[in-house]
């Protein structure tokens, strides 16, 4: 898999930006391996290969859960209690921002701001947006979760 | 769809997809933008298309799925053109009658309509709703009207006439001469002279000339550039035309946020539509002129919205801005002349081409002209994006269109300019909205997030928020902002827990002032105006977190307890059966008590209590 991202692009290291974010995207995250193997292809150090994926938020050097739910934390959310829908979340799941349950089931992080600030607090679910978010609706959307049943808003 | 060869054939394709679509014609309207999306406006469009095939109305109505309309609070959103009918959040279980009704018969449906927050009256037209009365849209009116992935929409509405008109009838330089004169000033930030930016970028040496479109909205608080992206991107793709046109490049880039997959897949689609038309590549509308643009996403590093910093990215390495003493456009993308405007201000460009530097010009104010699209939200009614003239007060934003506060509660302050701007107070809601006047006040224009804050918002933890955020995306490289933003973190938090010391305020002012100065880039060099605007307008509430260890706004976890209103509590157990820790005790019917050593402050209580009997201060 890593092999065919590779041969879709050059060897030029403009590329190595879309090449992680090619890999983030379908192999879910970052391995060790994998930044070794596009260091080689791109023929440059590993460790600035890992600069540039630790720099951008989008990269993750673990595997994430199956879903992965983000809190917005844009402003327009902040004040509108986002941080408590965000506790509720860390909270009922039993990990911290940017964790992931023991069952890798479910990863939860924190975003700057998803940009759809009109409903919030918005919180995202395996990019799908549920707007003006409670402390009681989100505690019900993860328990969903748990329960392994259909994700209600 | 055939290729455009010459601009005749441009325009007798405009005339022939308008002709098709004749002025009386009944249109529905849903709006698919990512705020109704998350309202289910997807499963109301699939209604309406069903229900008009069963009613057998699908030659006689046409059913359009559209950009953001704006007007997000009120989502699904349903238009229905030519009598422009408004009905908001619409619901599946409503498609059947306003098809049966609405659109077969033209009656209007008195349950569906939109009901004003502050006069409490139903309003059956868009334009007489005060949201959209107040506004002047002029760059985001298409959006409510056009499916985004269909050129010919664009078309019909004299789309790509602008670039035909500066491809034909202007030179570069006259181009660059009617944006100058225009006044057009970039909508991301800075505020620079557009124009002035390419004339320089037109002179400077070296070869091949890049444009880049930057779409890597960071600004919280702010999705202007998202709604125009994903629901108008032809306007986008001809504004960087003609900017090409005018400074020689034949390169261009969208640097897009990966936090908006529609826009990326939108863009995508309109750029595959204009290639085949001939309106991107070489010859373009049988000129000698060629433009190409190549989508780039976002690593979702905020820094990588300042402009050294995005072309670091494009260029495949870590995002951290450079010194400005080497401007960006002699020696910007892969070190040669680079022109970088926003969305939003690469959407203005045709506007300015298309109707005149005058025409443009006659809206706003002295030092800032046209309008702007802010992002109204927060504690006010009537959220979305407002296009309003530069040079409106903030009073007639928040109390006119944003229709003031809800749940009757007082303003305390509106945030603009992102986290490089300021809060401002009630003193100064008369202040008129323009580039110089925000500034002044202590604040920014930034990217237009116009966040309103309630009696129920803590200043002090706003400050923090801010410092919070920049604090987690400051790149590192310099000293000032990388250790000055931690040292103002930790005395934010300090206060924020009422263990503030009153010097503290002196040294937080201090900090402010040497990051301001010392910074290599504008997020360090404007990250304190966060803390300075609320230690300029709300010093009382430091003090109060200082020497009272109270929080005025009932914010600051530390300083706050939850009660229950015994006067109000009718005993209804919904507090009870929400509280994680089972921290509120009471039989069904009795009053309830909160156990306040037990209390986590989740604010689960508050949210369920429909008597409004919770107490947080």
């Amino acid at each position: 898999m890593l092999q065919d991202i590779l041969s879709r692009y050059s060897r030029n290291r403009t590329c190595l930006v879309m090449i992680l974010q090619d890999v983030q995207t379908e192999l879910g995250y970052l391995a060790e391996e994998s930044l070794a193997e596009i260091a080689r292809h791109l023929s440059m150090p590993v460790a600035h290969v890992h600069s540039v994926a630790t720099f951008y938020n989008v990269f993750s050097l673990e595997p994430r859960g199956e879903h992965l739910v983000r809190v917005c934390l844009g402003t327009a959310c902040h004040v509108r209690q986002a941080s408590l829908i965000l506790d509720t979340a860390l909270r009922e799941l039993g990990v911290s921002d940017g964790g992931t349950t023991k069952d890798r089931k479910v990863t939860v992080q924190s975003v700057g701001c998803v940009g759809a600030c009109a409903i919030g607090p918005v919180v995202e679910v395996d990019e799908v947006h549920h707007g003006h978010m409670t402390v009681p609706k989100m505690s019900r959307l993860l328990r969903g979760f748990v329960a392994n049943k259909e994700v209600a808003t | 769809m055939t290729r455009l060869a010459s601009v005749a054939a441009l325009k007798e394709r405009q005339v022939r997809v308008a002709a098709s679509r004749p002025v009386g014609q009944q249109v529905v309207a849903v709006c698919g933008g990512t705020g109704c999306l998350a309202t289910g406006c997807k499963d109301v469009a699939k209604a309406l298309e069903k229900e008009l095939g069963s009613a057998g109305l699908k030659d006689r109505v046409t059913l359009v799925v559209t950009g953001c309309h704006g007007f997000c609070e009120q989502g699904p959103i349903v238009v229905v053109r030519p009598q422009s009918t408004f009905y908001p959040r619409v619901q599946v279980k409503d498609v059947p009658e306003i098809v049966a009704r609405t659109l077969a018969k033209g009656e209007v449906i008195e349950r569906l309509l939109y009901v004003d927050p502050v006069s409490g009256t139903k309003i059956e037209r868009e334009s007489d709703i005060p949201f959209y009365k107040g506004q002047t849209r002029i760059i985001f009116e298409s959006n409510g009207h056009l499916s985004p992935t269909s050129l010919d929409d664009y078309l019909a509405r004299g789309g790509y006439g602008a670039l035909a008109k500066a491809l034909t009838t202007h030179t570069p330089e006259q181009v660059i001469d009617e944006v100058t004169r225009a006044g057009l000033r970039g909508r991301g930030g800075g505020g620079f002279s557009t124009g002035r930016k390419w004339a320089s970028a037109r002179s400077a040496k070296g070869e091949p000339k890049y444009v880049i479109c930057n779409a890597d909205e960071g600004d919280p608080g702010a999705f202007m550039d998202r709604s125009l992206l994903e629901g108008n991107p032809h306007s986008v793709i001809e504004g960087m035309l003609i900017g090409a046109y005018a400074v020689g490049s034949r390169h261009g880039y969208v640097y897009v946020r990966h936090e908006y997959p529609l826009a990326v897949e939108n863009l995508r689609h309109a750029l595959e539509q204009a290639r085949a038309a001939g309106l991107l590549g070489e010859g373009i509308l049988g000129t000698t002129f060629g433009f190409d643009i190549v989508i780039s996403r976002g690593g979702g590093a905020f820094v990588c919205g300042e402009s050294t910093a995005l072309m670091a990215s494009l260029e495949g390495k870590v995002g951290e801005p450079r010194a400005k003493y080497v401007h960006t456009v002699e020696h910007g993308l892969f070190d040669k002349p680079t022109v970088l405007n926003n969305v939003e201000t690469w959407a203005n460009v045709p506007a300015i081409i298309a109707n005149g530097a005058a025409a443009y010009a006659s809206l706003g104010t002295d030092n800032s002209k046209g309008t702007k699209i802010f992002s109204l939200v927060g504690k006010i009614n009537n959220t979305g994006l407002v296009e309003v003239p530069m040079g409106i007060t903030l009073r007639e934003v928040v109390f006119g269109i944003g229709g003031g506060i809800p749940g009757g509660k007082k303003f305390k302050a509106v945030q603009t300019g992102g986290p490089s701007g300021g809060c401002l107070p009630e003193s100064l809601l008369d202040l008129p909205v323009d580039f110089q006047r925000l500034t002044e006040a202590g604040s920014m224009m930034g990217s237009g997030g116009m966040i309103v804050m309630d009696e129920d918002t803590c200043m002090v933890d706003v400050a923090r928020y801010f410092i919070d955020f920049l604090a987690r995306e400051s790149c590192g490289k310099c000293t000032p902002c990388r250790e000055g933003l931690l040292a103002c973190r930790d005395i934010l938090a300090r206060i924020c827990e009422g263990k503030g010391k009153d010097e503290d305020l002196s040294t937080l002012d201090e900090l402010g002032q040497w990051m301001t100065a010392a910074s290599l880039c504008a997020l360090g060099g404007s990250a304190a105006n966060p803390v300075l605007s609320t230690l300029r307008y709300f010093k009382h509430e430091y003090l109060a977190h200082i020497r009272e260890h109270r929080c005025p706004g009932g914010v600051c976890k530390e300083l706050i307890t939850y009660s229950i209103d015994t006067g109000k509590c009718n005993g209804c157990h919904a507090c009870v059966k929400a509280c994680p820790p089972d921290a509120i005790s009471g039989a069904l019917k009795a009053m309830h008590t909160i156990d306040a050593a037990a209390c986590i402050k989740c604010g689960a209580c508050l949210s369920v209590c429909k008597q409004d009997a919770v107490v947080r201060r």
